[in-house]
């Protein structure tokens, strides 16, 4: 077989070149979780109520059941923060005694087939004591409530606050203050697979493979030995294709530490595949706040001020790894987005409540903070006679790197330039003629605007600031060319359809001269990629790319010292294009696959100055960079029913250099999807009892492609410092600026009612009473 | 609800002869009986359509169905759309329009499209978005699966 021959004359990184990932993909040779055969199908037993006591669990004779009074050797799931007064509440791999969400798993049961197993958990009788449930966390904080966990007063699990020196000397000098008290109803990440896990003892070895749809396959062999108390080598875990993420396959199923002492206890193999039902009450919800937050301006419109209180629900356990601080520490940190602000003000509070526990989503609080400060930039352009462009253009940031008011520093971006892109792209002046048009004719046309920031690849400084006993952050490499020729990059990274084989491969082709086709990368295994965190938080393309090159810069400086020594040249004249080594200004060359070979079997001629194989490790760990965009929504409301049809979409953004464009539209366009999902559809209902109302996808809504319009997408490229690929990271953009530009084009279409939307989603119900209190309506 | 029925299924132009119960969802039963786990199960509500296959022709969501409804019927799956190595027009046009990423709901949509263009080659590109909003998909934000699907249609009414 000859290995990279194939020229390429340019660079790989920035073309559009079709994705690895596809082929198996398309023809049904995909391998998810859930095609695995088991001898064993697991069922949980869910609670039915949101509160109470079990009083009794009764299964039939000889079913085979696990409940807590088996799993006494098991520790909690338990994440710790050691800042923030977060409270280290534990969350039982099955219910002890004691229930507090809908949906929390009481037992679990097995049978030889997935039917059985469900007929089986049919016929598990459980009684539970029912004790008042506490849904909204108003309610939770409301003096005297009950305590979802007794150890958290007041059922607040986490408290974070920020007030900067003479914010009060500002406030009083304000010529206007305005305030929006902004809800985010809550949502569920919905990726079109639900969890699986497949767990299969070895009885040769004892050690157990873990295969399920985790976005962190080390972090959850981590925690999975922790829990049960077993050595991380006696675990594999195997992420397969995994059929979306989002977040939700960020956070530890306690599902899967069940699979594996399950596994142990019956040395075999064991499975469960979530159903739709138990995806939507509970696996893993978001978004759930509520903000007030007040701004103070100048006369001039410049925003010198920001005063927030933030709740957010984080439902009745905190989420492995980040905890359930995720959210609120987030809002507390990047609330004041891109603009320019000095003086801070923030009580951001996570509040426990009898529902089911929050964990990141796509953008973590950044969609409902943007939403919020959004809405108040909006609010402030009315207030002061000026275009909502107008109000950012006085307060984007445009100095770099600029210090925010929270201590994030923010390196080179284009926030300015990305509006002003978008501006005219959209052609502003000629959609306001067309929206006057339209309004003497009855119909109703609102355009909105949404510039923001998204903190993309930070590294472990970065999450040890929060105070995570486990701070994520690295990422590491191990890249190889073996004897014959191919390139295998191990990563620590763990993508579930975000195309990074196929990026990946890119940066390193460039680095070493040979084709992507050559170059295979493998993740989602512990046993054959090194130590890493996953891929969430927009990180991977930063830090698995940052690693990917400098490992790859290893392996070029040292096929260049071998080929020196074979060509007989100067290193500084050779170079590495299309598969091998070529001494410039002359036809003498050697493919890389005859260097790569020679390290292995011909090390002696190298007379010790080569280390023998060829492996080298990269690990990267940076401190952080901002990505920036500017989204626009142009939507018409149909007043009379309180229908929102989003009429066209812009992007413009800046992610910094782009490795391959169509992959990163790719990314812009999902994540824009799913904001508009967020803005008008998506909403997990509970009713006061704690019973969730939506529990199927005729009832929680994602878009289909109906009510997504065209998506148009600018881009601009910023430089960074701060990145080595100079790639920053998109995977969140999308969805974090899509509910503020919608929201806000709603509120722009209604103005003449004199009515403020500040609740996402902005269903037909929600226009609707808007409408009708307005007074407005004939 | 244990009784079993032998019953077979076509699936691909190859027989397989299967022993289920009554209750035995289509879908569940190419996956699990036939080993077909190219068809992929997203709801088991008839929402998503991830698991969309052909029968007698027409797209249907396999796990609204019983496996014994679709007995002696020509099922046709994501497995069977290449000829040999040479792939139908739809998987092409969805690898270079960037029509998947996870692709897990993909063959649902292959299945769905190829259903429809191939009783109704002529179907108008606005029909066309109706027809594609049947399937969800959470990572494309679908402008991609449109236009895979679109480039399709044109390469399958030359053909």
């Amino acid at each position: 077989m000859t290995a990279h021959t194939k020229g390429s004359g340019t660079t790989w990184v920035g073309r559009s070149i079709r994705r690895v990932e596809d082929p198996a993909l398309v023809t049904g040779q995909g391998r998810f979780t859930a095609d695995l055969p088991a001898v064993h199908w697991v069922r949980f037993v869910r609670s039915s109520v949101a509160a109470g006591t079990i009083q009794r669990i009764n299964a039939p004779d000889g079913a085979g059941i696990v409940t807590s009074a088996d799993l006494k050797a098991l520790k909690p799931i338990r994440p710790m923060l050691s800042k923030f007064n977060y409270v280290a509440v534990g969350q039982p791999i099955l219910a002890d005694g004691v229930v507090r969400f809908t949906g929390e798993a009481i037992a679990a049961v097995y049978a030889p087939g997935k039917d059985q197993a469900e007929d089986l958990a049919d016929q598990v009788e459980v009684e539970i004591s029912e004790t008042t449930a506490l849904i909204d966390s108003m309610d939770a904080l409301a003096d005297g409530a009950p305590l979802v966990h007794g150890e958290a007063k007041g059922n607040v699990i986490v408290e974070g606050r920020i007030k900067t020196p003479g914010f009060d000397d500002v406030w009083t000098t304000a010529h206007k203050v305005l305030r929006v008290d902004g809800r985010s109803r809550r949502q569920n990440a919905t990726p079109m697979e639900a969890r699986a896990g497949h767990a299969v003892y070895d009885a040769s070895t004892g050690r157990v493979t873990l295969t399920c749809t985790t976005q962190m396959p080390h972090l959850t062999r981590t925690a999975v030995c922790d829990i049960i108390g077993m050595p991380e080598s006696d675990l594999r875990v195997i992420a397969p294709d995994v059929g979306g993420g989002f977040g939700q396959k960020m956070s530890l199923a306690p599902e899967y530490v069940l699979l594996v002492w399950l596994a142990r206890k019956l040395r075999s193999s064991v499975a469960w595949t979530e159903d739709r039902r138990e995806n939507l009450i509970a696996s893993f919800h978001s978004r759930d706040q509520h903000v007030e937050l007040e701004g103070a301006f100048d006369a001039n419109g410049k925003l010198l001020a920001l005063s927030a209180d933030i709740v957010a629900n984080v439902g009745a356990y905190s989420c492995f790894p980040t905890t359930c601080g995720v959210e609120p520490l987030m809002a507390l940190a990047e609330l004041p987005g891109p603009y320019d602000v000095r003086a801070y003000h923030c009580l951001s509070r996570g509040v426990l409540t009898h529902t089911c526990p929050m964990a990141p989503y796509r953008g973590v609080s950044r969609p409902v903070i943007t939403f919020v400060l959004e809405r108040l930039m909006d609010k402030a352009a009315a207030a002061f006679g000026l275009e909502p462009t107008e109000i950012r253009r006085r307060n984007l940031i445009d100095k770099f790197p600029y210090t925010s008011a929270t201590g994030l520093v923010f390196d080179d971006g284009s926030y300015k330039e990305t509006m002003e892109m978008a501006v005219s792209a959209i052609d502003l002046p000629a959609f306001r003629k067309r929206q006057q048009t339209a309004r003497d004719k009855g119909r109703y046309l609102g355009i909105g605007f949404a510039t923001f920031s998204e903190r993309t690849g930070y590294g472990s400084p970065a999450f040890a600031a929060r105070g995570m006993a486990i701070s994520p952050g690295f990422e590491t490499v191990h890249l190889t060319i073996d004897p014959s020729g191919f390139v295998e990059a191990r990563i620590g990274a763990s993508p579930h359809g975000q195309g990074l084989r196929t990026s990946l491969a890119q940066i390193i082709a460039d680095e070493i001269g040979i084709d992507p086709e050559f170059i295979k990368v493998v993740h989602g295994d512990t046993d054959r990629s090194p130590y890493g965190w996953g891929t969430f938080a927009s990180r991977s393309l930063v830090l698995s790319g940052g690693a990917s090159l400098l490992a790859a810069q290893k392996i070029r400086a040292k096929l260049i010292k071998m080929a020196s020594h074979m060509l007989e040249a100067a290193p500084e004249d050779i170079t590495l294009k299309s598969g091998a080594a070529h001494v410039i200004g002359t036809d003498r060359s050697i493919t890389i696959a005859t260097i790569a070979r020679a390290a292995y079997h011909q090390v002696h001629i190298f007379k010790g100055e080569i280390e023998p194989g060829m492996t080298e490790t990269g690990s990267y760990d940076p401190s952080g960079t901002f990505s920036n965009a500017c989204h626009v929504a142009i939507v018409e409301v149909d007043i009379d029913t309180g229908r929102v049809e989003v009429e066209k979409f812009l992007v413009a953004e800046d992610a910094g250099l782009i490795i391959n464009p169509m992959i990163a539209d790719g990314q812009v366009h999902g994540g824009v999807a799913q904001g508009i999902g967020n803005a008008l559809l998506e909403e997990i209902i509970y009713d006061e009892t704690g019973n969730i109302l939506s529990s199927t996808l005729a009832d929680f809504l994602p878009p289909t492609a109906r009510e997504i319009p065209e998506i148009e997408l600018h881009h601009i490229e910023t430089l960074t410092g701060n990145s080595i690929t100079k790639a920053k990271g998109l995977g969140e953009g999308g969805a974090i600026g899509a509910p503020a530009a919608v929201i806000s084009a709603i509120n722009d279409a209604l103005s003449s009612f004199g009515v403020s939307i500040d609740e996402m989603p902005a269903t037909p119900q929600r226009i609707r009473a808007a409408l009708r209190s307005s007074g407005k309506l004939t | 609800m244990t009784d079993k029925t032998d019953i077979t299924l076509n699936i691909n132009g190859r027989d397989h002869a299967i022993s289920v119960e009554s209750r035995r969802t289509l879908a569940d039963a190419i996956r699990e009986e036939c080993g077909q786990t190219g068809t992929h199960i997203g709801c088991e509500h008839g929402v998503c359509g991830a698991c969309t296959v052909l029968v007698n022709g027409e797209p249907v969501r396999s796990c609204l169905m019983f496996a014994q409804q679709a007995a002696g019927k020509p099922i046709r799956t994501v497995e069977g759309l290449a000829n040999g190595d040479e792939m139908h027009p739809m998987q092409r046009a969805f690898m270079e329009n960037h029509g998947l990423q996870c692709g897990f709901c993909t063959p649902g949509f292959l299945m769905l499209a190829v259903g429809v263009l191939e009783k109704e080659p002529d179907i108008t590109d606005e029909d066309l978005v109706d027809v594609l909003s049947s399937n969800l998909c959470r990572c494309t934000g679908y402008q991609n699966i449109i236009k895979a699907v679109r480039a399709a249609a044109i390469e399958m009414r030359q053909s």
